[in-house]
């Protein structure tokens, strides 16, 4: 279970590692690398919670692996507040408002309409089903 | 070289994130995710005051790299944050769930803000 959690973490913080390598926030600049990684990686915890809790049985380490390890290491929240923090205090207290402000708002979109989306999809899917199965008798 | 680090620093912040929540969790019977407002706050501390320690000169990129991105970007969490929040608002009045978002943004704004006070102290 640890190493599953260890291991997921790893391949999160080192696709954030990297997405910071590809797209590097310039000093003073608004941290939008930051704000990308942590709306896409909550709107995957969304769909991912989903179809684990919802769709699927799946194996006992998959959650702790993707969900605690991928997710959870590939977000940060650390690095939210630092930023806002390094932002106020160098003199862009209106950018370090916006990052503040827009971060958590994103987020919670970000899940919300995934989990939303994803439950439309699988009662569209489930509905089709049940269509095609009145049809075959 | 950099990659290792972040790897390492992962390795370490991931599971001390699952291990701290299941911790506090058991310890208080209520649906709010102290769990993770702990690792969240705790993280933004020991980031402040690394990032404090970087530009001070105290500590070096490599060891910004294996404990902030790795260590503390692991240890800390937006994706669980807020599906944890979501689930509060799904689950019942809508108070618990603004005020994990008011208290987790806050706290861990001004857990920022007293490490970089506190490397100015220390390394400044």
């Amino acid at each position: 279970m640890i190493g599953a959690v260890s291991a997921g973490g790893a391949v999160g913080a080192c696709a954030r590692y990297g997405a910071s390598l590809i797209r590097p926030t310039a000093t003073g600049a608004f941290p939008w690398t930051t704000l990308l990684v942590n709306v896409v990686g909550c709107a995957v915890m969304g769909v991912f919670m989903v179809l684990i809790t919802e769709v699927w049985s799946a194996h006992r380490l998959v959650r702790p692996f993707f969900g605690t390890g991928v997710l959870g290491g590939f977000t940060t929240f650390s690095t939210y507040t630092t930023d806002v923090q390094r932002l106020i205090e160098t003199g862009r207290p209106v950018t370090g408002l916006a990052t503040f402000v827009l971060t958590p708002v994103a987020a919670l979109v970000g899940v919300g309409v995934a989990v939303a989306a994803t439950r439309t999809v699988l009662a569209s899917g489930k509905s089709a089903g049940t269509d095609v199965g009145e049809g075959a008798k | 070289m950099n990659w290792l680090l972040v790897v390492v620093g992962a390795c370490v912040g991931a599971p001390l994130r699952y291990l701290t929540d299941r911790a506090v969790q058991e310890r208080h019977g209520t649906k709010f995710p102290w769990g993770t407002f702990t690792v969240n706050v705790v993280g933004s501390l020991i980031l402040g005051l690394l990032t404090g320690a970087v530009s001070a000169g105290a500590a070096s990129p490599h060891v910004q790299l294996l404990v902030g991105t790795g260590l503390c970007g692991a240890l800390t969490t937006y994706s669980t944050f807020s599906y944890e929040t979501l689930r509060l608002a799904e689950e019942g009045p809508w108070f618990p769930a603004a005020a994990n978002v008011v208290a987790s943004v806050t706290a861990g704004l001004g857990a920022a803000v007293v490490g970089g006070a506190l490397a100015r102290v220390w390394w400044g």
